[in-house]
């Protein structure tokens, strides 16, 4: 089968690359262009460990066909911090112990993101609704929770 | 031969590669047949991907609602005017989900999935399928839900159907044992349209309590002409279980299905769910 151009931004980047027709933007990410922030977990849509932004949206990475993201602008973990200035959600998550193994982080970084540029001053419910197709298995949910409301304080206190 | 993806611009064309070929699958959001690739469910044929605008059209404002197969759930969700439906279209996944999941998709989801569908069942929705040189034929939902039990539909552009008769005439429980996000139990549609307080053109749709969603049939004849009091919801759960055929699966047995239905049926009529 023939390989297909697909050009998008990543993290800024303007980047092109052949993929297969039935890849998926996670494997392209990870294989083709070596940003390893995005995990392969599930396959399924279920465990959110390969949430990306698309265009601002919250995807999964490997549910999404990289020939369906021609033009777009994708964003991942990798792309969050300022060269060594941590992205206010990153210290949050350092700063309220929201990572234990760290396998789900990025993905909850992403829906993080997600739901904060929507919407700067969530209620713990928003965030609660905004993970909820992120699966962690170490921390019990409290600290990622309680780590997002705090940066999206922070933000808000920036902004005041 | 791997997956292929075509992306073609218009209906006519996708239609004709559908006709032409039995192994090609229209592709909506991706989150069904993605997954499948994913799984090595799906080895071999091709994914197609039509960009045509009438797919994503929503037409919402007024009495009788249209929207277009590849609708997103979280289109849905951000239309004001859709707002009996926000529940059903929260119920599909998380919000990375609800990004990509269509309604042409949620059509064809196999049970337990098809939330969406349920509702749509409930409110007498019907589907407009391509029929070739820009023509359409539209068929009931249930006729289509029938047909897709067989094997063959179409190239579904859009559904329709009419505007709920009030704001409490529309309702939609989906029972899952993962909050806030999981797979159905089972769910209930119910759309109750009332004249002088007794209840006229019922519509109770289930889903995962059978191969497809299916309508109540016999609980509709129970609450037609009715008030809905506490004897006829009584009623309404002895004829709850006629007509269902629940699976087995990962989520919940059969039994416990059949068991836990009538209760969230009595529930969601007396207006004791949140």
């Amino acid at each position: 089968m023939a390989r297909m151009p697909v050009q998008f931004r990543l993290n800024g980047s303007d980047r092109a690359v052949f993929v297969e027709p039935a890849e998926t933007l996670l494997g392209t990410i990870r294989r083709g262009l070596g940003d390893f922030a995005p995990k392969f977990g599930c396959g399924q849509g279920t465990c959110g460990v390969c949430t990306v932004l698309v265009d601002g949206e919250p995807r999964l990475g490997c549910l999404t066909l990289s020939v369906t993201c021609e033009g777009r602008s994708i964003e991942t973990a990798s792309g969050l911090a300022d060269g060594p200035t941590l992205h206010p959600l990153q210290a949050a998550f350092m700063e309220h112990f929201a990572a234990q193994c760290g396998f789900c982080t990025p993905g909850m970084l992403m829906a993080a993101k997600a739901l904060l540029d929507r919407n700067p001053d969530p209620t713990r419910v928003e965030v609660v609704e905004a993970i909820a197709g992120n699966v962690c298995r170490c921390t019990g949910y409290e600290p990622i929770i309680n780590a997002i409301l705090a940066a999206a304080q922070q933000r808000g206190a920036r902004r005041a | 031969m791997p997956v292929n993806v075509r992306i073609v611009q218009g209906l006519q064309e996708a239609a004709e590669i559908l006709a032409a070929d039995r192994g090609a699958r229209l592709l909506g959001g991706g989150t069904l047949l993605v997954r499948d690739i994913n799984e090595g469910v799906m080895t071999e044929g091709t994914l197609l991907r039509a960009l045509d605008p009438v797919l994503l059209a929503i037409n919402a404002g007024g009495a009788r609602i249209e929207l277009g197969a590849g609708v997103t759930m979280a289109m849905v969700l951000a239309n004001r005017d859709l707002s009996y439906l926000h529940a059903p279209a929260r119920g599909i996944g998380g919000p990375a989900v609800r990004t990509t999941a269509t309604i042409g998709g949620n059509l064809f989801a196999s049970t337990p999935y098809g939330d969406f569908t349920t509702a749509l069942l409930a409110l007498d929705a019907v589907v407009t399928l391509h029929a070739g040189f820009g023509g359409a034929r539209v068929m009931p939902l249930e006729e289509m839900l029938t047909n897709r039990a067989r094997g063959g539909v179409g190239l579904v552009i859009s559904v329709g159907f009419n505007r709920p008769a009030g704001a409490d005439a529309f309702r939609f429980l989906k029972v899952a044992r993962v909050r806030p996000k999981g797979i159905s139990v089972l769910s209930i549609a119910a759309h109750l349209p009332q004249n002088a307080g007794r209840i006229s053109g019922a519509r109770i749709a289930y889903g995962a309590m059978g191969p497809t969603p299916l309508r109540a049939k016999a609980v509709e004849r129970v609450l037609e002409g009715r008030g809905l009091d506490a004897a006829t919801i009584a009623a309404a759960k002895t004829a709850a279980l006629e007509g269902t055929q629940p699976a087995t699966d990962a989520i919940a047995s059969e039994w416990y299905r059949r068991e836990v239905l009538p209760v969230h049926l009595g529930r969601l009529l007396a207006g004791e769910t949140s």
